[in-house]
């Protein structure tokens, strides 16, 4: 094996071992992916010099699958096949989806998450989601040269525990591996801050295709702290498209469209919106394949006019970010503008006004969000540079409960908790002899169950025969850095306990990823073993180095008999790393895991009484 | 430091299970320093945060976790006034909710009924300016309390006065929660 190298501690190692690490953000309209290459955060260009990749994809009869501008430009041909804006469907069942009436899908009601029938059969948003990523993977490992060792992916900030799991669950079957879940305002904030090096309270208002997101910040010494996100998950620029759409059928006098022209009359409406935004007026003349004609001018005001509910809307959980962290407009010292929809001059104009102040707008509102996910996917991988010290503290965005007795939801960590996080609470039994406690995990604001959404239900059983109440249950809450929730169940008496990933109602099985992986693989023929060691590689690398540079950090916590353990079981994966063995693989990098447990206590130890001492590593 | 060779893989105990200003190095009292208390917090989640460790080992993600949490936990009761009061009279062996409401004094329970009735009457009227009023009043009842605890947690030691404080200040957040979601109704 190669010499044992010696870095600064949490920096990365040396350049030739510069981990290849993107930021995805996966967009309703449009998804980018985005790295660091020689410091520099860069949008990655497919081979046309094109950023974006639009979100859609188009299954045909002959298996084969269209993904971005062609699958958009197949939309009126195909509506029903070509699957867009497919992020309004992740973790959400039919009854969920707005306008279901004037989409060209026909949907199916899945157990969990709605799925769209297309001519390759069911399709779930999950897989039609990992489709695309799977498109921009494939574009940055061509474009960096080699494969990812991880991927941060953006998500709304308002998304639920469900829509996040979704989207993990669709990274892990595109083929990435997962560094990180961002929320989308924050990453356009690291975006925004470390590029001005800005100070103080800072609001990140984002309007993307079907989201809205607003995110309170504070910035002060290379700390974003996030105090309080609000939002609303089913709110976007296509909306403003709908609105335009219904106008168009309205002024025009025509009867329903087919589902072609529906999908024309959709483009045509976004076309108008889009050019709105540099016109006063705009004129909209067509003729569909029902032989009607379209011929209407539609002005900036009349835009405006028809939208302003839309607008409205947006500052209503405005409002409550600001409330809830305590804050007035006053303290507010700029307001980030991200997402396409941010151009119309509309809404520029009421978060202006909202505000007091002209947002900014300097920084792409297509592109910051990626590149802010890929700053933070480079100092996940373990790029860290010298002087990269930045931390980032966000929040869950909406409380988390259990259901109690009369169908009321008793909250267990309240909304704009930072996270991690962990609760705990006791419960007991209301009848006598009761055996098994049945728990119910919700997330939202309302008091009754009805109005949350149900993240899971499991079942606490084995509970000793005891009279009502005497009985004590501790369900624990812990949410990780990614937002997303595990909830276990403990009878204090006996110590029976149940534990749950949050995922069965709304995200997928282990079993069920397992098979799309299986499917998905043989559908494009990709070498599954193949691709599997690959990820093993890359993994134990990864694993060797950050070994290695915990070692010269603080390699003096160990004995020589531990070191010498350590370094045996270093050189043992640096061995099987060269071959193809996957079980050998696996079993060396679970040594090496084992072996480095009680070191990584220690340093964390150390990290604690340094930070403690408030003094630099250089005087200790 | 010397590492305890029997411990494996999980938190120090003796560090992990140390009182929150402990954990902070901060004075065990009401008045806190907010800018060394946020300062320590910075440092401290620099240390053990998640995305500190996310490309080590396992159990070293997990004890990231474990330790983020605990810090999380911490600046939060100690950061607002009154869950760091409810934490002081707890370090004393005194659990705020679980004491006799009763004892609350007759003036602050006729108060409670006014304020009461002033809500109600400004979300039946729909009125946020008579809102906001009244959250202003609440403000300023809540800094006398805060003024109060200073001086019977930091001073007289008097924990019986400090917990009726706390719990006439456990009243006023209800209270200003209940304003904030009357806001959001009108919102709506």
């Amino acid at each position: 094996m190669a010499l044992l190298q010696i870095a600064e501690p949490g920096e990365s190692t040396a350049p030739h071992q510069h981990r290849l690490a993107a930021g995805i953000d996966l967009g309703t309209t449009n998804s980018l992916v985005a790295s660091v290459r020689n410091g520099v955060p860069l949008v990655l260009n497919d081979e046309h010099g094109r950023a974006l990749l639009p979100s859609v994809v188009r299954y045909l009869a002959d298996g084969s699958t269209v993904i971005g501008h062609a699958a958009r430009a197949a939309q009126a041909l195909d509506p029903r096949n070509t699957i867009a804006s497919v992020k309004r469907f992740m973790g959400r069942g039919v009854a969920d989806v707005a306008h279901v009436e004037s989409m060209p899908y026909v949907f199916e009601d899945a157990p969990g998450m709605v799925r769209l029938r297309t001519a390759q059969g069911a399709k779930s948003p999950v897989e039609v989601s990992a489709d695309i990523l799977r498109a921009l993977r494939e574009r940055a490992e061509a474009s960096l040269g080699g494969p990812l060792t991880g991927a941060v992916i953006t998500v709304p900030a308002y998304f639920d525990d469900a829509q996040r799991q979704a989207t993990k669950d669709a990274a892990r079957l595109a083929g990435l591996d997962v560094l990180r879940l961002l929320n989308e305002p924050t990453a356009a904030a690291i975006a925004y801050g470390l590029d001005n090096a800005s100070e103080g309270i800072y609001a990140v208002y984002d309007l993307g295709g079907g989201t809205f997101d607003i995110s309170i910040l504070k910035l002060s010494r290379g700390v974003f702290e996030v105090l309080a996100t609000s939002g609303d998950a089913a709110l976007g620029g296509d909306d403003f498209d709908h609105r335009v759409y219904c106008w168009l059928i309205e002024a025009s006098r025509i009867g329903p469209p087919s589902l072609e022209d529906m999908r024309t009359l959709y483009m045509e409406a976004r076309r108008a919106k889009e050019a709105l935004s540099g016109a006063d007026d705009v004129h909209v003349g067509l003729k569909l394949s029902s032989g009607d004609e379209i011929d209407v001018h539609l002005t900036r005001e009349a835009f405006a006019a028809m939208t302003k509910t839309l607008v409205d809307k947006t500052l209503v959980p405005t409002r409550k970010a600001l409330r809830d962290a305590g804050l007035s407009v006053e303290d507010v010292k700029g307001v980030v503008m991200v997402g396409g929809a941010t151009r119309m001059p509309q809404v520029q104009r009421a978060v202006g006004d909202f505000f007091g102040q002209v947002p900014l707008t300097n920084l792409d509102p297509d592109k910051v969000v990626a590149i802010g996910a890929a700053i933070q996917a480079n100092v996940l991988a373990g790029n860290r540079a010298a002087g990269e010290d930045w931390l980032l503290l966000d929040v869950i965005p909406l409380s988390l409960g259990l259901e109690t007795m009369g169908g009321l939801v008793e909250k267990i960590i309240p909304r704009n908790s930072t996270i991690p996080t962990a609760r705990a609470q006791e419960f007991t039994t209301y009848r006598d002899g009761q055996t098994a406690m049945a728990i119910h995990v919700l997330q939202g604001e309302r008091e009754r169950v009805t109005d949350c959404r149900s993240l899971a239900r499991f079942e606490l059983r084995g509970i000793p025969p005891m009279v009502a109440g005497a009985a004590r249950i501790r369900v624990s809450f812990q949410v990780d850095a990614d937002g997303l929730l595990a909830v276990s169940a403990r009878e204090l008496g006996t110590g029976i306990e149940a534990r749950i990933e949050v995922k069965p109602s709304y995200g997928l099985g282990d079993d069920e990823v397992a098979r799309m992986l299986r499917d998905g693989f043989d559908h494009v023929q990709d070498d599954i073993a193949a691709r599997a060691l690959a990820e093993q590689k890359v993994d134990a690398t990864r694993l060797i180095d950050a070994t290695q540079t915990a070692l010269a950090a603080d390699g003096d916590l160990l004995d020589g008999a531990e070191r010498a353990a350590v370094d045996a079981a270093v050189r043992a994966l640096a061995e099987v790393v060269e071959g193809d063995d996957t079980a050998a693989l696996r079993a060396a990098v679970e040594v090496l895991g084992r072996a480095t447990d009680e070191f990584a206590a220690r340093r964390m130890n150390r990290g604690i009484q340094r930070a403690l001492a408030g003094r630099s590593i250089e005087s200790l | 430091m010397n590492p305890d060779p029997t411990a494996s893989g999980l938190p120090d105990a003796e560090l992990f299970s140390r009182d929150h200003f402990e954990l902070f190095a901060l004075p065990r009292r009401f008045v806190i320093d907010d800018r060394s208390l946020e300062s320590r917090y910075h440092e401290l989640q620099s240390s053990v945060h998640p995305d500190r460790h996310a490309s080590s080992p396992e159990a070293e993600r997990r004890l990231s976790m474990q330790w983020s949490t605990r810090i999380n936990e911490a600046y939060r009761l100690l950061r607002t006034p009154l869950s760091r009061a409810r934490y002081l009279l707890e370090l004393d062996g005194i659990d705020v909710a679980a004491e006799n409401n009763t004892a609350m004094p007759a003036d602050f329970l006729m108060q409670q009924m006014e304020w009461r009735e002033a809500l109600d009457e400004a979300r039946d009227a729909r009125d946020a300016g008579a809102l906001d009023e009244l959250a202003r009043m609440l403000r300023h009842a809540r800094r006398d309390a805060e003024e109060l605890l200073v001086r019977q947690l930091d001073a007289e030691h008097d924990t019986v006065g400090a917990a009726a404080t706390v719990r006439r200040m456990m009243f006023i957040a209800r209270l200003a929660e209940d304003i904030a979601e009357a806001h959001e109704t009108l919102d709506n």
